[in-house]
């Protein structure tokens, strides 16, 4: 039976594309719970979702949110992130031009003898640093971006993974300019 | 004056009084007692108890789409604030500003499973424009004001705030609403010309145009009203309206194809299936409205202006976006139309006029006439014919077939005189509603219609209506059944008529007399019209309950998962097999 439903089919379905979007919003409670609460209440992806005050004396927070979806998705997110009151801007960082995405991870990786050589030796590739040790394990501290991360993490696994944080993608604009509605 | 201290209870009413606010509708509790204590020791602000919670929420939604003024609620902590979700919502989805306040357990107590405790600001996050929960008497002035603003501003919508019992004991300053700039919410007002002019080019060439306007036009103030009048005059397009725009066109003027949608005329359907520019005003191509999006208006180009920039291409792409204030875009839209001196093809206009008299001439909305049993539709037509030349006359409707009937057949010329619960679709909203249109117009003649099963969702706000001596006229379409849900099952079900046979119903004359009003009835449509004059001109509130064919279907129809071109319509239905094995998923 083609139970297509009238409400979620994108009339212009397209390729579904990932995009990097940072939100300046007013460091108060529930406002997360909002961003959050918006995208699962419409059913939208989060792939990765950082935040943390950056602008103390306006009590101002940003929020990096990747998120995937067609064109019109990735539109209608932004522009419902646009209308939640304590948001002051809202950055398509993917279409607005080049800039850097960065993740740090804290990779724990237990093993002895040849392992534990060859670990260090692919951290050391990897940039990764050793910011913890014990006779029998290592937790590395790698930054860069998703692939880079994900690509040390699979390397990792047969060298003895056992656990494994990483902060989600922050990501910043190249180029002089700085993220309007910051004052 | 600013520097006295104040009690965070005595803010509240003086914030109140400084917004303007004239009637709150509430209901009190233990959180909320010092409000209510200030209340009593005050006389410019009328309180309206109502007689639950969900009522005063749809009166001061009736109230506010009646005067475009911001409503007012004030509601208890835990049950009074929860019982307040289904109206909020309801505002939500038909963008009616509101400010509710509620009463939450002292800031000590949050979060501690306290007596009348609920996270209030947690569930109606996604049912309000937004929320406050207020931490500090400090906070108290600020936030008071900005709800208001936050209310009324851009595409209006409910707000909460949520006071805990302490916060309103505490003493703190007040301060008066400022014109300060909102530090991020300033929704974009005047649209862009560029948009605005390339949208009158492409107007200028269309062949087969139709204006479609919604709710937006109501909302953004009786002069948009006057603007569009004037620019579907100007241009002599079509103009349509949805559910929510009834009366934001003159409906007796013969550019008016009358309602669009899924119980919309014929004659405005297929004009939006066909037409080759679409101007979409204050509308948000909701799926009443489209039908099966992939067939919706295949072979148009479209202009849509709206206030809301998420309302922009959500489920239909359009060609030219404008957003912005509905009146403000249209008085530029006007004055560059007239400069550009921009001429339509009246040759083109002339043949599709021609062709939309055709479909007009099929007159979707006839129905199979009756000598014995009265038809549901000829009581609207009726009660129409009696009113008309009245001056005030305010229509609010619970949900239904009777709303959809009201919908198609009675004529709406101004603009917030059509009270109806468009995008929620709540039973119970018209009683209520009825009463906050009759707090601020207390001579006008407001009309509830009804269905006999949404009337009992809150009948118990008769006892308000009473208490305030307010002449709300009831006026319900006993079928009974859920005539719709009905439908239906026949439509979907094989006529199963599943638990939507509406039994053990009151006597509502008696009903009426018991809360201090008159109660009518009529059975035989020789009886129909005195009895409706009765209920007109009867100077205290009536409930008039008429008698109307169990089984009669609200037609035409675009069935659901179907297009705009494949209505069906009364007379002819195959109702068994009239809605296919897609549709059948669709609400
Ligand atoms: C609160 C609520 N519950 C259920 C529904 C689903 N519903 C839509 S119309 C309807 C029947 C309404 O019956 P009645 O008021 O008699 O109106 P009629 O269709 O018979 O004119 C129901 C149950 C609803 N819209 N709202
Ligand atoms: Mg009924």
């Amino acid at each position: 039976m083609a139970t297509t439903s009238i409400y979620g089919e994108n009339p212009l379905s397209e390729d579904v594309h990932t995009h990097t979007i940072s939100v300046l919003v007013d460091n108060e409670p529930g406002v997360l719970a909002r961003v959050i609460g918006l995208f699962s209440g419409r059913g939208y992806n989060i792939e990765s979702l950082t935040v943390a005050e950056t602008r103390h004396r306006q009590g101002l927070s940003r929020i990096t949110i990747v998120t995937s979806g067609t064109a019109m998705i990735i539109e209608q997110i932004k522009a419902q992130l646009g209308r939640l009151v304590p948001i002051h801007s809202v950055s398509d960082l993917t279409i607005e031009g080049p800039c850097v995405e960065r993740e740090l991870a804290l990779v724990k990786v237990d093993g002895v003898g040849d392992k534990r050589v060859e670990a260090l030796r692919i951290a050391d590739i990897f940039r990764a640093r050793p910011v913890d040790a014990t006779t029998e394990s290592f937790v590395f501290e790698i930054v860069g971006d998703t692939e880079k991360l994900d690509a040390f993490v699979e390397l990792m696994k047969p060298l003895g993974l056992v656990d494994l944080s990483r902060t989600g993608v922050v990501a910043i604009a190249r180029g002089p300019e700085g993220m309007s509605g910051q004052d | 004056m600013a520097n006295v201290e104040m009690t965070g209870s005595e803010i509240v009413i003086k914030a109140l009084q400084d917004q303007g606010v004239e009637v709150v509708f509430g209901y009190p509790g233990g959180a909320v007692l010092p409000i209510y204590d200030e209340i009593f020791k005050q006389n410019k602000l009328r309180h309206v108890l109502v007689r639950q919670e969900g009522g005063a929420v749809h009166a001061a939604e009736g109230y506010a789409r009646s005067t475009g003024k911001v409503g007012c609620v004030l509601v208890t902590s835990g049950p009074g604030a929860t019982n307040a979700v289904t109206g909020l919502l309801d505002a939500m989805l038909d963008s009616v500003p509101l400010v509710c306040l509620c009463g939450q357990v002292p800031t000590h107590l949050i979060g501690n499973d306290a007596f009348q405790e609920a996270d209030t600001t947690g569930i109606t996050r996604p049912c309000t424009k937004h929320n406050y929960l207020v931490k500090s008497v400090e906070d108290l002035p600020r936030i008071m004001h900005e709800a208001f603003y936050v209310a009324s501003a851009g595409r209006p919508g409910p707000v909460v705030i949520d006071l805990p019992k302490d916060v309103l004991m505490d003493l703190g300053k007040y301060m008066p609403p400022t014109k300060v700039k909102h530090k991020s919410y300033n929704p974009t007002i005047k649209g862009d010309t560029a948009a605005i002019k390339e949208a009158v080019a492409l107007m200028a060439k269309a062949k087969k145009p139709i204006i479609y306007a919604g709710g937006g036009v109501v909302n953004s103030g009786s002069g948009a009203s006057q603007l569009l009048k004037q620019f579907t005059q100007l241009t002599g397009f079509p103009i349509t309206l949805t559910l929510m725009g009834l009366g934001a066109y003159p409906g007796s003027d013969k550019q008016f194809l009358g309602m669009l949608g899924m119980h919309g005329t014929y004659e405005a359907n297929m004009a939006m299936h066909d037409c080759d520019v679409m101007v979409c005003i204050g509308a948000r191509f909701d799926d009443r409205i489209t039908g099966r999006l992939d067939a919706f208006s295949p072979n148009s180009k479209k202009i849509h202006i709206d206030i809301d920039p998420s309302s922009i291409n959500k489920s239909v792409a359009v060609d030219i976006p404008i957003i912005g204030d509905v009146a403000h875009v249209m008085e530029d839209m006007i004055k560059i139309w007239r400069t550009s001196q921009s001429k339509i093809n009246q040759k083109a206009l002339k043949s599709w006029w021609k062709q939309i008299e055709d479909w007009r001439a099929k007159d979707c909305l006839a129905y199979l006439k009756d000598d014995k049993i009265i038809k549901p539709q000829l009581v609207i037509q009726r009660l129409y014919e009696l009113t008309k030349d009245r001056k005030d006359v305010f229509i609010t409707t619970e949900v239904g077939q009777h709303q959809m009937w009201a919908a198609q057949h009675f004529k709406f010329e101004k603009p917030k005189h059509w009270m109806t619960s468009g995008g929620l679709g709540t039973m119970g909203y018209g009683l209520p509603a009825a009463l906050g249109v009759q707090m601020a117009h207390p001579d006008a003649l407001v009309i509830d219609i009804a269905g006999e099963a949404s009337i009992l969702m809150n009948i118990q706000e008769m006892a308000t209506i009473s208490q305030y001596k307010l002449p709300v006229k009831v006026l319900i379409l006993n079928n009974q059944y859920m005539g719709m849900v009905r439908q239906w099952q026949e439509l979907l079900h094989g006529s199963r008529y599943s638990e939507s046979y509406m039994e053990a119903l009151p006597d509502f004359v008696k009903l009426a007399e018991s809360f201090g009003g008159v109660g009518l009835r009529a059975t035989k449509p020789e009886e129909l019209d005195d009895v409706l004059m009765q209920m007109i001109e009867t100077d205290n509130s009536v409930i008039c309950e008429v008698a109307v064919a169990p089984e009669e279907n609200c037609f035409p129809m675009i069935p659901s998962g179907a297009a705009h071109n494949e209505m069906i319509f009364g007379a002819e239905v195959d109702t068994e097999n009239a809605i296919g094995e897609d549709g059948m998923v669709l609400v």
